[in-house]
């Protein structure tokens, strides 16, 4: 008996789970190694992603690069040079075996080799997301945990009513609009930091609160409604009847209970991070992989393109694979849970 | 005639056997109890039984037809559940959700005659007709029970299976929804296959009664001569583990 | 529907959404002159009356500009957005209606794009489309489609999961009807609440795209590219970036109200009360464990107002005593008892003549003494074993912290009680339980965790609510024999609360009838034949036992027969 098709239900387990799950009695093994899966079959699919996008780009990828004026010997040379005159399968394991040779290509603007723009640059962009992550998750704890515990107890509702409004607007500030509105504010109006640029600590200031912001405010808000659904728990209730005073109270029983949840939100934020770089980036001209990506779009330099987008995802799938890792060491339930 | 009979049912789910070998017949016009406590594997029975689980070996046939294979036929076997307030569609009015039983006769019922039909039956469960077109959320738990139990009639099926339909609901509504499948066993002569996990409901209404324990049969037979005289020393567990008003509870090992 | 749009809030949003309307209709046909005229006298004026948002290196007015981009940026915004949810949708129902392993793949395969942020699968779009409007739409509005094709599979298989489903299914109702009849209407709702939300963050995303350069190119221009050329003249004139700035900002908070406000569900919050001051009873027995007078619990609704739920409770518990509270659903005992215990919410108003536990006033906060007194005496068991043991922490620690903090036992010592309260309770191989978690538990073992837990004190009361609800009989039977012993070693009153006349009547002394927040009825257990009030009756009568006459239907209590609507 299956059940009708258009209503079929989802099993949140896949497939490979199901056929691990015989092999590997350990549910933090299995895991672990379903993700480690997850993350094998992701990056295959990136590969192909990368490597496709420029198949699929309309009309001559090589003609739109160069632009329209450009002589056809240079455009045929082009062509040649980045092998798209070869079948599409040889294309692909000559790429594919380039990567694994650490050959990402040479950029057709610059005429350097991507690998080595990419090494140049990756350093800066990895050090902002890093340092942005840093104040987020720091600034985040204090402040989510201190609303919640106050707005149980409910005495100083116009400030709760403040802080949990001052999160909302900061969440919905988008993080380009915010470096535009802290170089107005603190490099035109007060001078106190410089407006562009990258090397000096007072440089980094500007550019790591306006892509710090939004994620404290969101990471917050969520440990926030984590701390305020464990502190109605039936089981801090248990704790309150034995009259433990607050500090255990928070710190033992409550605490605990909200690291899955905020793991994965943290998760969230830190793709997020990685991806906002981007747009700060380009603000402040910071000469990250970040702002080389539009550069490169805007230029249509498709051997560069596919580089950095490989480096993005790389970090993506990095990111989320050390959150997994992270959440079997620190929360095993929830590893359980799943499996 | 309608009788159920289940033949050697088993069920395995990944790790384990839900239901081992179970053979029970809810004779025609009366009604079989099927108790145990969690995990006993009655209401993966219950689930065999209308079709929303597969057995694994074993049949279970309606009047010598197969429900594995006959879809046609397992419409004739119906089931009211556990959670009144997840059985009924919280946007479909009430008489809309009676009126989905019709769907089971495989009769055309034109808008008048449906229309009657389900105010009769609004009438028989005792739910007063002109609140057809309100929305289950105006309901109480009880009227929402006595409402999947006038669609399930709707439906006129041979067999109703009754999985725990009393347990979300207070003690004094369950006497009444208790009292109205009495009611209706009376009039329309029904043929019942009733799930609890409380042995003295189980009791008051059931005829036969089979006791199941981890997925296999432990007792069966008439209910007065199993409580009576319980051969099996789970039965005898349970039996003396029910409270009865007045008496000190029976705490010894 | 209507109502929450009459709210303060909903008045905002919908004025909102006609400022927005009116300028995408109307915003070309009136502000258009004004957004093209070069004025080349006053370029790159700053703001001024005028000019309230200053003008562009060709002298046009800002303002007039921003304006009259709203048509494009809302447009193009409704366009990816239509993109996204049609594609999802679509996605969402491929995958549901595929079979189970197809369908698996193709969740997967959703998850996988889930993982990547939107900017980084938009600007994979883009260097496909090239650096277009059209090219931003599709690449945002493919970039979304993920989120959308997971919603729709999840809302589907949640209410495909239902018994109503199930039920129709039985029923022989064909998968398109239960498709059209139950899915759809479920799931309607809330998928606009989400595409409004969605409205917000594809607006956002496009201002992002177009202000990299990605997106709208000159001379067309939406919010994002006029932020962006304002950006360039932020050291001349800052309100050229703000200006479309407060625009894009504006009109996101707008959809995501929508949303908020259409999903009906907007954060709420518990207000505090504060217990009102009453003058000190005259009388008090102070030898009672527990001695309430005219206790009456409000709580505090979403809209502020008070409802009472408790009506002038009189109990007494002497040292020792054994007292069930029976009571339906609504009848306030658990509620009574979370007061005795002083262990209501800030959201309950409670008031009384008198509410102490062993002559500690519970209405005011207690001292340091008095903390340990309530820490070390009274002892907590609820109802439901999964959630009332800390998940978190070992069975052991969760034992041992109340004589640790309040006794000043040490580590090794408290363990030790530990072992001896698991033992009572006939917890077997306390020497390996006490190291687990409560996970690794069954539910009849963790209540006895929780009796073990009260017994690591010097209990006075033991409070069970509703201790066995969740537990077979055979189980019930093994918690109650704990909770005997418990008393047995220890002395303790216990307060029973249970909606089952049967055990209460065979484990209490006494027991107390409550219904809709006052007490119907006291008795004591060999009185219980003799009662007098037709609730304790019916209770008594209702409920079938193994000697229940099966020819008769069983007596109905008054009201459950008439079963008022819930309000």
């Amino acid at each position: 008996m299956t059940l009708p098709p258009s209503v079929t239900t989802v099993d949140p387990k896949d497939v490979r789970g199901e056929v691990l799950r015989s092999f590997v009695s350990s549910p933090r093994l299995a895991f672990v190694l379903r993700r480690l899966g997850r993350a094998v079959i992701s990056l295959l699919i990136v590969l192909v992603a990368s490597f496709f996008m420029v198949q699929f780009v309309p009309g001559d990828p090589v003609r739109a690069a160069l632009g329209p004026t450009a002589p056809v010997a240079t455009v045929d040379a082009l062509r040649d040079q980045l092998g798209l005159d070869q079948p599409l399968w040889s294309q692909f394991t000559h790429y594919v075996s380039g990567l694994l040779h650490g050959d990402l290509g040479t950029s057709i603007t610059s005429e350097r080799s991507v690998a080595e723009t990419l090494g140049e640059r990756l350093p800066t962009t990895l050090t902002l997301a890093f340092l942005a992550f840093v104040v987020a998750a720091v600034g985040a704890f204090p402040i989510g945990v201190a609303t919640a515990v106050s707005a149980r107890a409910g005495r100083r509702r116009a400030v709760d009513l403040g802080v949990s409004g001052l999160l909302g607007v900061l969440i919905a500030i988008p993080n380009f609009l915010l470096a535009v509105l802290l170089v107005a504010v603190f490099s035109i109006g007060l001078r106190a930091f410089p407006p562009a640029g990258w090397g000096e600590p007072s440089q980094a200031v500007l550019p790591v609160l306006a892509l710090a912001v939004g994620p404290l405010a969101y990471l917050a808000r969520i440990v926030h409604v984590e701390m305020l659904r464990v502190l109605d728990a039936p089981y801090l209730t248990t704790a309150r009847s034995k009259r433990l005073p607050g500090r255990l109270l928070y710190l033992r029983h409550a605490l605990p209970n909200i690291v899955a949840a905020t793991l994965t939100a943290g998760g969230v934020v830190l793709v997020g991070l990685v991806a906002g770089t981007v747009l700060v980036e380009t603000v402040f001209t910071v000469p990250g992989i970040g702002s080389t990506i539009v550069s490169s779009i805007t230029a249509k330099d498709y051997p560069l393109i596919q580089g950095l987008v490989l480096v993005y995802a790389l970090l993506v799938l990095g990111v989320n694979l050390l959150i997994d890792l992270a959440l079997v060491v620190l929360d095993p339930r929830s590893t359980i849970a799943e499996a | 005639m309608s009788e159920l009979v289940f033949d050697h049912v088993t069920v395995r789910f990944r790790h384990h056997t839900a239901v081992d070998d179970v053979s029970l017949v809810v004779r025609s016009g009366t009604t079989h109890g099927l108790v145990g406590e969690s995990g006993s594997g009655k209401s993966t029975l219950a689930r065999v039984a209308v079709g929303l689980e597969r057995a694994d070996l074993g049949t279970v046939r309606l009047d010598g037809v197969d429900l594995g294979r006959a879809a046609r036929a397992r419409r004739k076997v119906q089931m009211i559940f556990q959670d009144p307030f997840a059985a009924l569609d919280p946007r479909m009015p009430v008489g809309a959700s009676v009126a989905e039983g019709l769907l089971a006769t495989d009769r055309k019922w034109s808008r008048a005659d449906r229309a009657t039909r389900v105010r009769e039956l609004l009438d028989l469960v005792h739910i007063d007709p002109a609140r057809a077109s309100e929305r289950p959320a105006r309901f109480s738990g009880g009227q929402r029970q006595r409402l999947t139990i006038a669609r399930a009639l709707a439906a006129e099926p041979a067999v109703l299976v009754a999985d725990e339909i009393t347990s979300a609901l207070d003690v004094s509504v369950q006497g009444v929804v208790l009292n109205l499948l009495r009611e209706l066993q009376a009039e329309l002569d029904l043929t019942m296959l009733f799930i609890s996990h409380n042995l003295a409901v189980v009791r008051y209404v059931s005829d036969d009664v089979t006791v199941l324990r981890g997925g296999r049969v432990v007792e069966q037979g008439a209910t007065d001569a199993v409580l009576a005289d319980p051969a099996d020393p789970y039965t005898r567990e349970l039996l003396r583990s029910i409270p009865v008003l007045g008496r000190p509870l029976d705490l010894e090992a | 529907m209507l109502r929450t749009f009459r709210s303060p809030q909903g008045v905002a949003v919908l004025v909102g959404l006609l400022v927005v309307v009116l300028a995408t209709a109307l915003g070309p046909t009136f502000f258009g002159d004004a957004a093209t005229t070069r004025d080349i006298a006053n370029r790159q004026a700053p703001a001024s009356l005028g000019h309230l948002f200053g003008t562009d290196p060709l002298g046009r007015d800002l303002l007039a500009r921003t304006v009259v981009a709203t048509r494009l940026s809302v447009l193009l915004t409704l366009g990816a957005v239509g993109i996204s949810v049609g594609g999802g949708v679509v996605l969402g129902v491929i995958a549901a209606v595929l079979p189970r392993f197809l369908r698996r793949i193709v969740t997967a395969f959703i998850d996988i794009l889930l993982s990547f942020p939107w900017l980084l699968l938009a600007l994979f779009f883009s260097v496909i489309w090239g650096a277009t409007s059209t090219g931003a739409m599709l690449a945002i509005g493919f970039a979304g489609i993920p989120v959308f094709a997971r919603l729709v599979s999840t809302l589907a298989s949640s209410v495909a999961n239902t018994d109503y489903v199930h039920a129709a299914r039985l029923l022989g109702s064909s998968p398109l009807r239960t498709a059209t009849r139950h899915v759809l209407p479920n799931i309607l709702p809330p998928m606009i609440v989400n595409t409004a939300a969605h409205a917000s963050v594809t607006l956002l995303s496009f201002a992002a795209l177009s202000f990299l350069g990605l997106g709208v190119q000159a001379p067309e221009y939406d919010w994002g590219r006029l932020l962006n050329e304002g950006s360039k003249q932020i050291y001349v004139e800052p309100m050229a970036a703000i200006g479309p700035g407060i625009a894009i900002v504006l009109t996101g908070v707008l959809f995501s109200l929508l949303g908020e406000l259409l999903s009906e569900s907007g954060p709420r919050r518990v207000r505090a009360a504060r217990p009102a001051e009453v003058a000190e009873a005259t009388t008090n027995d102070e030898n009672a464990v527990v001695d309430v007078e005219r206790l009456r619990i409000s709580f505090r609704s979403d809209d502020g107002s008070l409802t009472e739920r408790v009506h002038g409770v009189d109990l007494r518990i002497a040292p020792g005593e054994v007292v069930g509270i029976v009571g339906e659903s609504g009848s306030g005992k658990s509620v009574t008892a979370m007061a005795v215990a002083g262990l209501l919410g800030p959201e309950a108003l409670v008031e009384s003549e008198r509410l102490r536990f062993r002559g500690i006033d519970m209405r005011t906060r207690p001292s340091a003494a008095e903390r340990r007194t309530l820490g070390l005496e009274q002892a907590m068991i609820f109802q439901d074993p999964l959630s009332s043991l800390n998940p978190a922490l070992t069975v052991g620690r969760q034992l041992t912290e109340a004589s640790e903090v309040h006794a000043g036992q040490k580590r090794g010592a408290a363990t030790k009680r530990a072992l001896e309260a698991m033992a009572l309770v006939r917890i077997p191989e306390p020497l390996q339980r006490i190291r687990q978690l409560p996970h690794e538990f069954s539910g009849g073992m963790r209540q006895r965790a929780m009796i073990a837990m009260g017994l690591m004190g010097s209990p006075r009361l033991i409070i069970a609510d509703e201790p066995t609800t969740a537990l077979d009989v055979t189980v019930q039977r093994q918690v109650l024999r704990a909770l005997a012993d418990a008393r047995e070693r220890t002395g303790a009153a216990i307060l029973l609360i249970s909606h089952d006349i049967a055990l209460v009547s065979g484990f209490c002394d006494r027991v107390v009838v409550m219904r809709d927040g006052a007490i119907v009825e006291q008795l004591a257990v060999g009185d219980l034949d003799k009662a007098e009030h037709p609730y304790t009756r019916g209770l008594i009568d209702c409920v079938p036992d193994m000697t229940t006459d099966r020819d008769r239907p069983l007596p109905v209590i008054g009201v459950a027969a008439a079963e008022e609507v819930p309000v």
